[in-house]
């Protein structure tokens, strides 16, 4: 692939407003030397998924997404038989030689075609992603792995499709299970937590147009200090923007109790969570 | 670099992290595919290549900064301390330590503090260990006593104060902007501490090498600590892992056999039917919805039990998320029922602390009395058991030699669909001393010994359970 450095890679990510740290740079580096697949972790609204976007936009490809549930099976997945079509074809035909059609209703032309075989066919390289891949029940899990390590699928009446490209492939996962050995080994494995407050206060300036470099700095500093308290949700950087975005309409320059209390709700989805923070933080109790 | 990479690999096993010959493959081709003189972009291949969990990632940090520590400046040639705020400092002469500019050194690592210098903060936590951790060649003590003697000189709790008064200033500042500097400055002072105990380590492999200095640093992984005696900040590591597990077990309860029951899937059969030219002879039906299972938890909270209940508690808290007909009871010579300490959206430390202040768990003394409780259970609960409740009972079954009534848990079997208890003594120790585990083993659907939290994750992927109504297969 077309990135010469962790470098490169780190300022084509930059250009397109995703700031990656060291550490999302050199796997995403490594994962296009060495075509693997990419498993993303970490809590919800790290930008686990907008790292796909913003790779299928630094290298002008596709992005081809399955959103991964519980109940997901191959048809949705993978590829499944025309079959409207095909009884079509069975009636239109009745007279024919029963040969031919069985010949003939078992070709591409009545393969509908999933996003992970979507992805093998394309004819430009595309970036696949698997969003939220910890949903599916461990035995879908092994439905992906002939893609991941061979990137090809095999359908039983026509034979194994090989990629005609090799397409860059993004797993995230929220770990509210353990995903199995055989996924794992497959993967390189990436794990994103909250940025620091610096890197935070980085994207908070790249994704909110407007915002004061000490506002930025602010809010950076208080998502940090709610993060630490121990809470059934943690702010995400989402809600961080969000948040940014807020005070921005609301025009404030600087953030004390009064505007951290009315707007806790932009932060924290969780009433528990929001009386929480209030008592430790708006009201001044200190530990 | 090919000796290194095994040897660190071999210490990656030896410390528990499961390392495949295909991750070891790997790790090598990403290797070669880097810049090896940059260490950060070393670490982050290894470890995208070779750890999978985050649980592990301790584990690999610390193997990472032993094996491939920077070359460590030689101790005999003292480092100089940049030129800092007042006036060039005398080399010092390290062996006589009163000779040494305590002072200057700590001016100087306050302003590189304030200043948000990391290179003046490294060079000089490597003075302060030169000057302060009086490190001796061979002697055959840990990391920590240096780390100790190092930070106990440099006093880090004034220089904390100082810090913060410093940024404060003279400015009349809300409690709320206060919090956020302090925080600021604790994380300013982490990270000094963090330079000191990688010098430290850094001097300790050039000293006795990795692998000695490796071994002494393994710590037992998350899922190995034993759990009766996990330390709080184990109990934290460990929550991240329960919520996966109480899904599993959840599903594990709720799987049943596939049997052709439902309604029929029209579209599953013609499609089907093509194989067949057409004639639907292999009807396909819906999946009948799982049932919900349901679970009560029993836990013993007695003292002896401190730590582990406090786990098993949190794999309650954990669970109430998962099973909408979870009911827990804690017990310690009586039962109480504590299921709605942790209805939905309370948060933990506020359940456990109504757990141990409102539950009525204490009868006649506060020590444990497993027979009575049983019997308090059944007759006050037993009545509400049904085929498909799966009752899990976590204790050591230390009875202090009082009437074990093993029958008691017979009949609660009776009526409930499976009785498993959870140990958390190694097997061995059952049945030595009070223990009346052979009081209550042959009543139960199945006993487990649960001293870690892998033991607890191979129960739940053992699980089987007797079918219950409906048919459940195991």
């Amino acid at each position: 692939m077309e990135f010469e450095s962790p470098q490169v890679v780190a300022d084509a990510l930059r250009s397109v407003g995703y700031l990656p740290n060291d550490r999302i740079a050199q796997v995403v580096f490594l994962a296009a030397r060495l075509d693997k697949p990419i498993l993303v972790e970490g809590p919800a609204g790290v930008g686990k998924t907008e790292l796909a976007k913003s790779l299928a936009r630094v290298t002008h490809r596709d992005l081809i997404r399955l959103q991964c549930y519980e109940g997901l099976d191959e048809s949705k997945a993978l590829y499944e038989w025309n079959y409207k079509k095909q009884l079509l074809r069975i009636q239109a035909d009745a007279d024919h030689d029963w040969e031919d059609i069985e010949h003939d209703i078992f070709s591409e032309e009545f393969l509908l075609a999933r996003p992970l075989l979507e992805a093998i066919r394309a004819e430009e390289p595309v970036i696949l992603l698997i969003d939220e891949v910890d949903r599916v029940e461990v035995e879908t899990e092994a439905l992906l792995l002939e893609i991941l390590s061979d990137f090809q699928v095999s359908i039983p009446e026509l034979g194994t499709i090989e990629a005609s490209s090799q397409p860059i492939v993004i797993l995230t996962s929220n770990n509210t299970r353990e995903l199995s050995e055989a996924l794992k080994r497959r993967c390189l494995f990436l794990h994103i937590d909250y940025p620091d407050p610096t890197r935070e206060q980085e994207i908070l300036t790249a994704r909110v147009p407007g915002l004061s470099e000490h506002l930025a700095s602010q809010i950076a500093k208080v998502a940090r200090s709610i993060r630490n308290l121990d809470l059934k949700k943690a702010p995400s950087v989402s809600e961080t923007i969000d948040w940014a975005r807020t005070l921005l309409v609301l025009s404030v320059e600087d953030v004390d109790e009064t505007i951290l209390g009315d707007t806790l709700h932009v932060l924290l989805k969780y009433q528990t969570d929001i009386e929480k923070t209030a008592k430790e933080l708006v009201s001044g109790v200190t530990d | 670099m090919l000796g290194v990479l095994t040897g660190f690999i071999e210490e990656l096993r030896e410390a528990g992290v499961p390392v495949s010959m295909v991750e070891v493959i790997d790790s090598m081709r990403a290797v070669e595919a880097i810049e090896i003189d940059n260490r950060n972009s070393l670490r982050e291949t290894l470890r995208a290549t070779l750890v999978k969990n985050l649980r592990h990632e301790r584990a690999f940090d610390t193997a990472f900064d032993v094996y491939f520590s920077l070359v460590p400046t030689v101790a005999s040639e003292p480092t100089e301390l940049p030129e800092g705020g007042d006036g060039p400092h005398e080399q010092p002469d390290h062996q006589g330590s009163g000779e040494f500019d305590l002072d200057g050194l700590l001016q100087g690592l306050f302003q590189a503090l304030a200043d948000l210098d990391p290179d003046a903060l490294r060079s000089l936590a490597r003075a302060a260990v030169d000057q302060l951790a009086g490190m001796e060649p061979g002697r055959p003590v840990g990391g920590t006593y240096y780390l100790y003697r190092t930070l106990r000189r440099l006093e880090l709790q004034a220089m904390q104060e100082r810090l913060l008064a410093e940024l404060i200033g003279d400015d009349e500042l809300s409690e709320f902007d206060r919090r956020l500097i302090r925080e600021d400055v604790e994380a300013r002072i982490e990270q000094l501490r963090e330079e000191i105990q990688d010098e430290i380590r850094r001097r300790l492999v050039a000293d006795r090498g990795r692998e000695a200095v490796a071994r002494t640093l393994r710590r037992p992984l998350v899922e190995d600590v034993d759990l009766m005696h996990a330390t709080t900040s184990d109990l934290a590591d460990m929550e991240a892992a329960i919520g996966p597990l109480t899904r599993k077990l959840a599903a594990r309860l709720a799987r049943r056999r596939k049997k052709r029951t439902g309604r029929l899937d029209f579209r599953r059969t013609v499609r089907r039917s093509l194989a067949t030219g057409g004639v639907p002879v292999d009807p396909q039906f819906r999946h009948p919805r799982p049932h919900r299972p349901e679970v009560w938890l029993v836990c013993d909270i007695s003292g002896s039990m401190a730590t582990f209940s406090r786990f098993t508690l949190q794999f309650t808290h954990a669970m109430a998320t998962q099973f909408s007909k979870l009911r827990s009871f804690a017990f310690v010579d009586t039962v109480d029922e504590v299921t709605d300490f942790f209805g939905p959206g309370v948060d933990f430390g506020s359940a456990l602390k109504r757990v141990t202040t409102e539950a009525e768990v204490v009868w006649k003394d506060g020590h444990s009395d497993y027979g009575n409780s049983f019997e308090t259970f059944f007759s006050r609960y037993g009545s509400q058991l049904s085929p498909r409740t799966t009752v899990i009972i976590t204790g050591d079954a230390r009875n202090n030699y009082r009437p074990p009534r093993g029958k008691i848990i017979g009949e609660i079997a009776q009526s409930a669909r499976a009785v498993v208890w959870l140990n958390p003594e190694p097997m061995a120790y059952w049945d030595t001393g009070d223990s009346a585990m052979s009081h209550y083993s042959p009543h139960c659907t199945s006993v487990h010994e649960v001293r870690t939290l892998r033991q607890l994750e191979e129960f739940v992927e053992g699980l089987t359970l007797p079918a219950g109504i409906p048919a459940l297969k195991g």
